[in-house]
């Protein structure tokens, strides 16, 4: 079963840009996602930029609306995410505690809803 | 009720056991659940015509997984579960014993999910694990049948959806998710022992689900000191049950109950677990609240207490899991060994510390057991006060009617 790990946490939460911390959190993140990998779980996964590059575009009777920033104006924002294939829910919340941004940030898991092919 | 089909007598036992072989079966919570349920019925007809059979176990087995076949034939989303369903319902495969204890647990161990809510972990356990209906855990936690019905389908939904497991796969899990049952177990105790949110003080319906549930938990885990420790708590506690309230409902205070009515059986099933408990070596905080409700239980009258023994393992629980009121049961206990002056200044200091991270102040047991001590100080202003605080911030209508008398009674000093 398919599950997304979506990332989200503070601005100002984790390590800050260029110090050795967050060189070292940047390895496990490398580390994580070769884990992934080894145990054949790995389907997707990328970082995303920071919310001030988010626009968020809404469709109101045929028109267009489209507003600079993220769709919500929340303290944690998402910042990445994987989709990873395990067997149960189990298994995608150790994945979960596993990624490096959980000791700060918060991680939300969430099955792929699955559509039957043609 | 009179029963002549003898349903109801096997119902209690069989009832998990049912539910717990038919989701190993079809691997779906609600289906198994539906299949068992309508298995029951039948065999409320077919027993009272032809009589119990000699394995109603097996016979209800039978009976749910032709429901469960007719079911997956219909339903495109349980075909494939067809044909393992229809080779085990063609050998008549009939779970081992070992194999009904892991289905059971797993069956707990699923409504306990950490992924599922408090609230609906509880309603699910008593749905799935004990048998009520729907219409009676709404009744018990005093919301309407929709709203539980909503409650438990949500989760259920959840745990389709989301591919929630049921059992654990190592030992190192169940000993981490243990705790979790426990917890549940022990919240459906304590709605029952002191409802928050009614008008009456002992619900013993909920009280006797929960001793149900610790029993059946320690049936399946008999090697476990905190789910030993967690029935045997429950036992002693529940052995006061009858003397904790009056005629008319209200609180009766522990020095006032009529010890003589103190259920010995329950006592001394709980001492016996305790004992058991103990041999493990390992200490917890259920253990711990066991063996000190055994001081109170086994006590010969309240002034007979051995309350520095309380106060002791008041001490180690303080240590274990710091909490404000641990800290103010402590207080009382040391007001009892060491008289009510040492007891109130050692209740003033939990609230004037701030490490004790609490809402102590909107607490009615904070007010009404400093007010306690006060009447035993003769400074009954002050008492008045205190039971007048601990009034305003009672949320059981029982529990105030019983602190509105302790006022009434000061006026008459």
């Amino acid at each position: 079963m398919k599950y997304a790990i979506l990332i989200y946490s503070g601005e100002d939460a984790g390590p800050a840009m260029g110090t050795p911390e967050q060189a070292a959190e940047m390895q496990e993140w490398f580390a994580y996602t070769e884990a992934l990998h080894q145990a054949g779980v790995f389907v997707a996964g990328e970082p995303l930029q920071g919310r001030e590059t988010a626009t968020t575009v809404r469709v109101r009777d045929g028109e267009k609306v489209t507003t600079d920033g993220p769709y919500a104006e929340t303290k944690e924002i998402l910042g990445g995410f994987y989709l990873i294939d395990v067997d149960n829910l189990d298994e995608a919340l150790e994945w979960a505690a596993r990624v490096p941004s959980s000791r700060y940030g918060s991680t939300e898991v969430r099955p792929l809803m699955e559509i039957p092919g043609p | 009720m009179i029963d002549p089909s003898g349903v109801s007598e096997v119902f209690r036992s069989e009832w998990p056991r049912l539910v717990a072989t038919l989701v190993r079966d079809v691997r779906d919570l609600e289906l198994a659940e539906d299949v068992a349920q309508e298995a029951f019925i039948e065999a409320a007809t077919r027993w009272h015509a032809d009589g119990m059979p000699d394995r109603p176990g097996a016979w209800l087995l039978t009976t749910a997984r032709r429901k469960a076949i007719d079911r997956a034939r219909r339903s495109a989303r349980f075909n494939d579960r067809l044909p393992e369903l229809e080779a085990r319902a063609s050998r008549e495969a009939v779970p081992t014993e070992h194999e009904l204890i892991d289905d059971q647990l797993a069956l707990l161990l699923g409504c306990c999910h950490p992924a599922i809510a408090p609230e609906a972990q509880v309603a699910l356990t008593l749905r799935v694990v004990a048998g009520l209906s729907t219409a009676q855990i709404a009744k018990a936690f005093f919301v309407t049948e929709p709203t539980m019905t909503r409650r438990l389908t949500r989760s259920k939904t959840k745990i389709r959806a989301a591919r929630i497991p049921f059992g654990v796969s190592d030992l190192e899990t169940l000993v981490d998710r243990l705790p979790v049952v426990c917890g549940v177990i022990y919240s459906i105790f304590t709605e029952g022992h002191t409802s928050a949110t009614t008008a009456t003080l002992v619900r013993g319906d909920l009280c006797d689900e929960a001793i149900w549930l610790a029993e059946l938990l320690h049936e399946l885990v008999p090697g476990d000191p905190e789910v030993t420790g967690l029935l045997a708590l429950m036992l002693l506690t529940d052995a006061r049950r009858a003397t904790r309230v009056d005629a008319d409902g209200v609180p009766v205070l522990l020095a006032d109950q009529v010890r003589s009515m103190w259920d010995d059986g329950k006592t001394q099933r709980g001492l016996a677990l305790l004992a058991e408990a103990h041999a493990h070596g390992l200490i917890g905080v259920y253990q711990l609240q066991a063996a000190i409700a055994a001081l109170h239980t086994t006590a010969p009258t309240f002034g007979d207490t051995d309350w520095p023994g309380i106060v002791k393992l008041y001490d180690v629980m303080l240590r274990r899991t710091p909490s404000a009121v641990v800290a103010l049961n402590r207080a009382v206990a040391v007001s009892h060994a060491d008289g009510p002056a040492v007891g109130l200044a050692a209740i003033d200091a939990i609230a004037s510390a701030d490490d004790l991270d609490s809402d102590l102040a909107n607490y009615p047991y904070f007010h009404s057991s400093r007010a306690e001590l006060l009447v035993r100080l003769d400074r009954l202003d002050e008492a008045r006060d205190a039971f007048e605080r601990a009034v305003d911030r009672s949320t059981n209508e029982a529990q105030a009617r019983h602190l509105r008398r302790r006022i009434a009674d000061l006026g008459l000093r």
